[in-house]
């Protein structure tokens, strides 16, 4: 099996604002309002994708919604998307049917530097539907797992019901040569036996070297914020921590200038970039 | 009383604490076990004791009528357990109740009080720790009531 990922960011389609015909294979449930939908491609159509990449996707007839692509990176099979319902276009690809059609663009933006980061211990933060675009960074890591330190993954989500991946992060959990603390805002004391409290509050007891670790990020930006400050007391350099950000992508190529984010575009320049890159603007308001 | 002050001095709480003070607090302080399922404290009780966790995890609790317990947080290792006994009514506002075994220093508050009556450098050291235990848990509080994972798509 070929376990090298294409870190080229480049569209795969060849006219990036043509979407593709991708038959669903599957639509399961994930929480109340998520699921994850397979998706095949067209017959000779490459699935090429680096971990952070995004697809947008098409429900014809309602819209298009940036997604993040949430499968393995080594599966060449079929594309996978988690998606929550918060709109007309996110209920109605949720919605999508096995067999229906949804039109694919992509794949686009900047991915996790997971070959920048190789020896470093990895760090990584998740709040709600952000572990979905976290997924594919975890799987690289696992399959390259000698090539990095220490790997800690800390969920946060509101309650035991909104947690995505169960089945995943109990097998994630089983593994010795990966910490993954999972935690909720709130539980009935009957059946939650783990953590309750906001993620950054996991974070003090995050176990890697600080002077080798990189951190991985990405939830509302609220939450982002405050594990920003976390691991900074932490003692992580802002080089070295990573977030993916998220705004009303709809060309993802850097025209329409809807996803602008100061002198960035989200869809170009992003979704992930470095701290240290979006400091200033990220204590901004209204930006 | 050593091993005791061997287990405070490697507890993150008392990190940095002057050794005088450590001997000094040790005599409040014994070794507990607690029991999966066990409570460690319920609400309403006189808050004449706190708790150093060294092992394993407890939930705080709410009852909330119709729905049962509900947990808003968990503390672990390295934690500190019961600050209600710093600041009058002295009262336990909710339940703790140990997740799975738990082993603690746990600290008379009475004994505590009068050594930091007698030794005010001491009483000034350990509210600024229980002070910062406070504000840590008013942020955690205000942070999921900001629904900390509701608007992300």
């Amino acid at each position: 099996m070929d376990t090298t990922i294409s870190m080229d960011a480049s569209a795969t389609t060849l006219d990036p604002m043509r979407p593709l015909p991708y038959r669903v294979r599957s639509c399961s449930r994930e929480t109340h309002d998520t699921r994850t939908l397979v998706l095949e491609p067209p017959r000779g159509q490459s699935l090429a994708f680096a971990p952070g990449q995004f697809n947008m996707l098409y429900a014809f007839g309602v819209g298009e919604a940036p997604i993040s692509i949430s499968g393995d990176p080594l599966e060449r099979k079929a594309l996978v998307h988690t998606v929550r319902a918060v709109g007309a276009t996110s209920r109605a690809i949720c919605g999508a049917k096995p067999g229906q059609v949804l039109g694919v663009r992509g794949p686009f933006g900047s991915p996790w530097p997971v070959e920048q980061i190789t020896g470093q211990d990895v760090l990584i933060v998740a709040g709600g539907i952000g572990l979905a675009p976290l997924r594919p960074a975890i799987y690289h890591l696992l399959a390259h797992r000698s090539e990095y330190g220490r790997i800690v993954l800390m969920y946060g989500a509101r309650t035991p019901q909104d947690l995505l991946y169960l089945k995943e992060l109990e097998r994630w959990r089983s593994r010795f040569d990966l910490q993954v603390e999972v935690t909720v805002d709130s539980a009935s004391g009957k059946d939650w036996l783990g953590n309750v409290g906001v993620v950054t509050t996991l974070i003090p007891k995050a176990n890697v070297d600080i002077h080798h670790a990189a951190a991985l990020v990405v939830g509302p930006e609220i939450m982002m914020r405050f594990t920003l400050i976390e691991l900074e007391k932490l003692g992580i350099p802002r080089e070295r921590m990573y977030v993916s950000m998220e705004r009303n992508m709809k060309c993802a190529i850097g025209h329409c200038g809807h996803c602008q984010y100061g002198p960035h575009f989200i869809c170009k320049d992003g979704p992930v970039f470095s701290y240290a890159r979006i400091q200033a603007l990220f204590k901004t308001r209204e930006v | 009383m050593e091993n005791v002050e061997r287990l405070l001095m490697e507890h993150p709480f008392f990190q940095g604490l002057d050794p005088r003070y450590l001997k000094e607090i040790a005599g409040c302080a014994r070794e507990q076990t607690f029991k999966a399922g066990e409570f460690v404290f319920r609400e309403g009780e006189m808050s004449s004791q706190f708790w150093l966790i060294r092992h394993g995890k407890v939930s705080l609790e709410i009852f909330v009528p119709g729905r049962g317990p509900i947990t808003f947080s968990t503390l672990g290792a390295g934690d500190v357990m019961g600050w209600s006994w710093t600041v009058a009514p002295f009262t336990k506002q909710y339940d703790g109740r140990a997740l799975e075994l738990i082993r603690t220093l746990t600290f008379d508050a009475m004994c505590i009080r009068t050594k930091c009556d007698e030794e005010p450098k001491l009483g000034y050291e350990l509210y600024k720790r229980f002070s910062q235990v406070i504000g840590k848990r008013l942020q955690a509080t205000r942070m999921q009531l900001l629904d900390f994972y509701g608007h992300h798509d």
